[in-house]
């Protein structure tokens, strides 16, 4: 039934808003940062039309490449941690009991329910040496001496030292893998809820351990779902601007605030073009990689 | 326990939650070397029972014994039982040959051995030439070889299979109903198959357990259970069957004279061959190709009516036919077409002589 596709009148109706849509809000402004890009920024920020790469020359000079490296860096440790928080969770929602499922889903969605900026905020509040984590500490030390005087070995523990745990690149792992847990925990899940389970007993039934089951069988064949989940967390966490900028220290400036930067105090809207195309094409040679990774192997399920 | 039985399953009980009872006090022996079926409509409990054999599903009650070992708390990996998935479950990221392996190397059995017998499997079903291909370049029948493969190569006691023929074409169906029959008599492990087909278990199988709700309701060969089916249901659920509500109204040595209600105005009270008890309400069956038609009314000791030919279905190699007695009763007759004119001349609204040999009559007191 597809005779919708002959009606084409009907056809350019319903196509028509949601294009234009994308062309107007999308492609122009993608257009004209594309232009910018080249462009030449005047001594009070205006912004002359050229055509020259010096902006781009500037964008992989040490000191930039250095912050582009760090983005990579912080973006492939967050990918790592999420994965092997979100993999083992993205499993126990998959194979469990049908009714708990929806209810486990929606736990790992809630979080979308409010604004980021607010549950960053929270992280702040947890994190810093008069928060939560550290008042949940100190309180484990307090216990602890006096456990430890009352079986008579007085300051074995020590002064209670605040843990030093908010800005710095720490902290915005911390909140990274907070932030993109479920776009890599959902991706994951789907696949495997996909997965004849019967895969998994067949490896039991040949004599297969639950550990050889999970790397010889569950592992390869939810494959293109960790690889869709951890390319989603990897390229959000690289592009990422509002959690370094609330959680990171002097130490922890990602691409995305080098940005901001530059479309807010430094006023150079060429230059922040430029390193927003350098970030783009970075993220295109990740998807183009992964498409023929995926062509290669002929997609298993 | 003697030594002829593989596997002995004593009064397992499997519940799911509080409500399902998926099965119900199952005893049965499967001996050593046999071709057993577990044969029921969907829902009846047989694939519950084949799990709880392979170790997937823990019994609520009761007990499983392979070959003298009790099986309770033994996990599936530890079972020496292998299982022939519905599906087939061929892992799709390995190749024919390393599925065919992969029991053997996650046993850490030595390298040349696992070649040797990766290769020895692969010849049984004819698969050498398809050692190196993916599955997804394999067809359904190339498919299902690779998990017989796979699960014979490790010598298991007991193979199991979860209706394995369900996903063939018809054709293939027959052809792999004998090959599996000639496989299962050249490896000599004992074959428990699962199906709902009949005919597959008749055409295979050394002996037969008809499942319903749960209940195992007869153990037996293919041939008593179409000829002597214990109850209803079996009789029923084998073949087709002519079914009417009677009664006992005598007993003598080794016969019973049973009143059957819809014909009984014209057949009167019938003397039917019986060996165990029968009392009260009791079913009357006779299988429909055992039934006879003729124009004009037969001389011989039969049991005979009249009845009107209400529908002619040719099938070519037989006729069914369809007839209705004056007082409602239906029965059906199968007819041979042994030549091109054998029933030509039954037509719709024939009034025929309907008639059977009283020792095929079948007294089904359950």
């Amino acid at each position: 039934m597809d005779s919708w596709r002959k009606n084409k009148l009907a056809f350019a109706v319903l196509a028509l808003p949601p294009t234009a849509w994308l062309v107007l809000f999308f492609t122009v402004p993608l257009l004209i940062m594309w232009l910018y890009s080249f462009a030449e920024r005047g001594p009070q920020g205006q912004i002359y039309l050229a055509v020259n790469f010096a902006n781009y020359v500037r964008a992989i000079e040490w000191i930039h490449l250095g912050i582009i490296w760090k983005s990579i860096w912080i973006a492939a440790i967050t990918t790592a941690i999420t994965f092997a928080i979100g993999f083992p969770l993205a499993m126990g929602i998959a194979f469990a009991p049908a009714r708990w499922k929806n209810i486990l889903l929606l736990l790992v969605i809630l979080p979308f329910w409010t604004n980021l900026l607010i549950r960053t905020y929270a992280w702040i509040a947890v994190l810093r040496t008069r928060g939560f984590l550290n008042f949940g500490l100190e309180w484990m030390h307090e216990k602890l001496s006096a456990f430890s005087a009352l079986i008579g070995l007085p300051d074995v523990m020590g002064e209670f030292q605040a843990l030093e745990l908010l800005y710095n690149q720490k902290a915005v792992v911390i909140g990274l893998v907070y932030v993109y847990l479920p776009f890599l925990v959902l991706p994951i899940y789907a696949t495997l809820e996909k997965l004849d389970k019967s895969y998994l007993e067949a490896s039991l039934d040949l004599g297969a351990g639950h550990w050889r089951t999970l790397f010889s069988v569950t592992i390869p064949l939810a494959l293109p779902g960790i690889i869709s989940g951890c390319l989603l967390a990897f390229i959000l966490s690289m592009g990422t601007f509002l959690t370094p900028a609330l959680l990171g220290g002097t130490d922890s400036e990602m691409i995305g605030n080098l940005i901001a930067r530059q479309f807010s105090s430094s006023r150079d809207w060429p230059f922040g073009s430029a390193l927003s195309f350098l970030l783009l094409y970075m993220t295109f040679i990740i998807l183009w990689v992964r498409a023929s990774l995926a062509g290669r192997r002929e997609e298993p399920i | 326990m003697d030594d002829s039985t593989i596997i002995s399953v004593r009064d397992v009980t499997k519940r799911f939650g509080s409500s399902v009872l998926a099965v119900n006090r199952v005893s049965l022996d499967i001996k050593r070397g046999e071709f057993f079926a577990l044969l029921g409509p969907s829902g009846c409990g047989k694939t519950t029972l084949l799990r709880i054999l392979a170790g997937f599903e823990t019994p609520s009650e009761g007990q499983v014994l392979i070959d003298g070992d009790e099986m309770e708390g033994v996990e599936p990996n530890k079972r020496p039982v292998n299982m022939v998935f519905q599906s087939y479950a061929v892992f799709p990221h390995m190749t024919v040959k390393q599925n065919v392996a992969y029991g053997l190397r996650v046993t850490r059995t030595p390298k040349a051995e696992i070649e040797q017998r990766v290769q020895q499997s692969l010849a049984r079903v004819q698969l050498e030439e398809m050692a190196e291909r993916k599955p997804d370049q394999l067809s359904g029948g190339q498919r299902q070889r690779v998990a017989l493969a796979r699960a014979l190569v490790k010598s298991p006691k007991v193979l199991l299979l979860d209706e394995p023929l369900s996903a063939l074409d018809a054709k293939l169906r027959e052809q792999m109903q004998i090959e599996l029959v000639h496989l299962q008599q050249s490896v000599g492990i004992t074959f428990v198959i699962v199906t709902h087909d009949q005919n597959e278990a008749l055409s295979m199988a050394d002996r037969i357990a008809v499942m319903n709700r749960g209940d195992v309701l007869q153990v037996a060969t293919p041939t008593e259970l179409y000829e002597y089916p214990n109850c209803r249901f079996v009789a029923d659920f084998i073949g087709k069957m002519n079914l009417f509500d009677g009664q006992v109204v005598g007993v003598r040595e080794k016969q019973v004279v049973v009143r059957a209600g819809a014909i009984a105005s014209q057949i009167g009270d019938i003397t039917i061959p019986f060996a165990d008890q029968a009392e009260g309400e009791v079913g009357i069956a006779i299988r429909p190709e055992k039934v006879r038609l003729n124009k004009l009314e037969p001389k011989e000791e039969t049991i005979r009516l009249q009845a009107k030919v209400k529908e002619v279905v040719y099938y070519g190699n037989e006729s069914h036919v369809f007839l209705q007695t004056e007082s409602g009763a239906a029965i059906t007759a199968d007819m041979k077409n042994s030549s091109r004119h054998a029933h030509a001349g039954i037509v719709k609204d024939d009034v025929l002589w309907v008639s059977w040999l009283a020792e095929d009559t079948l007294v089904l007191t359950s």
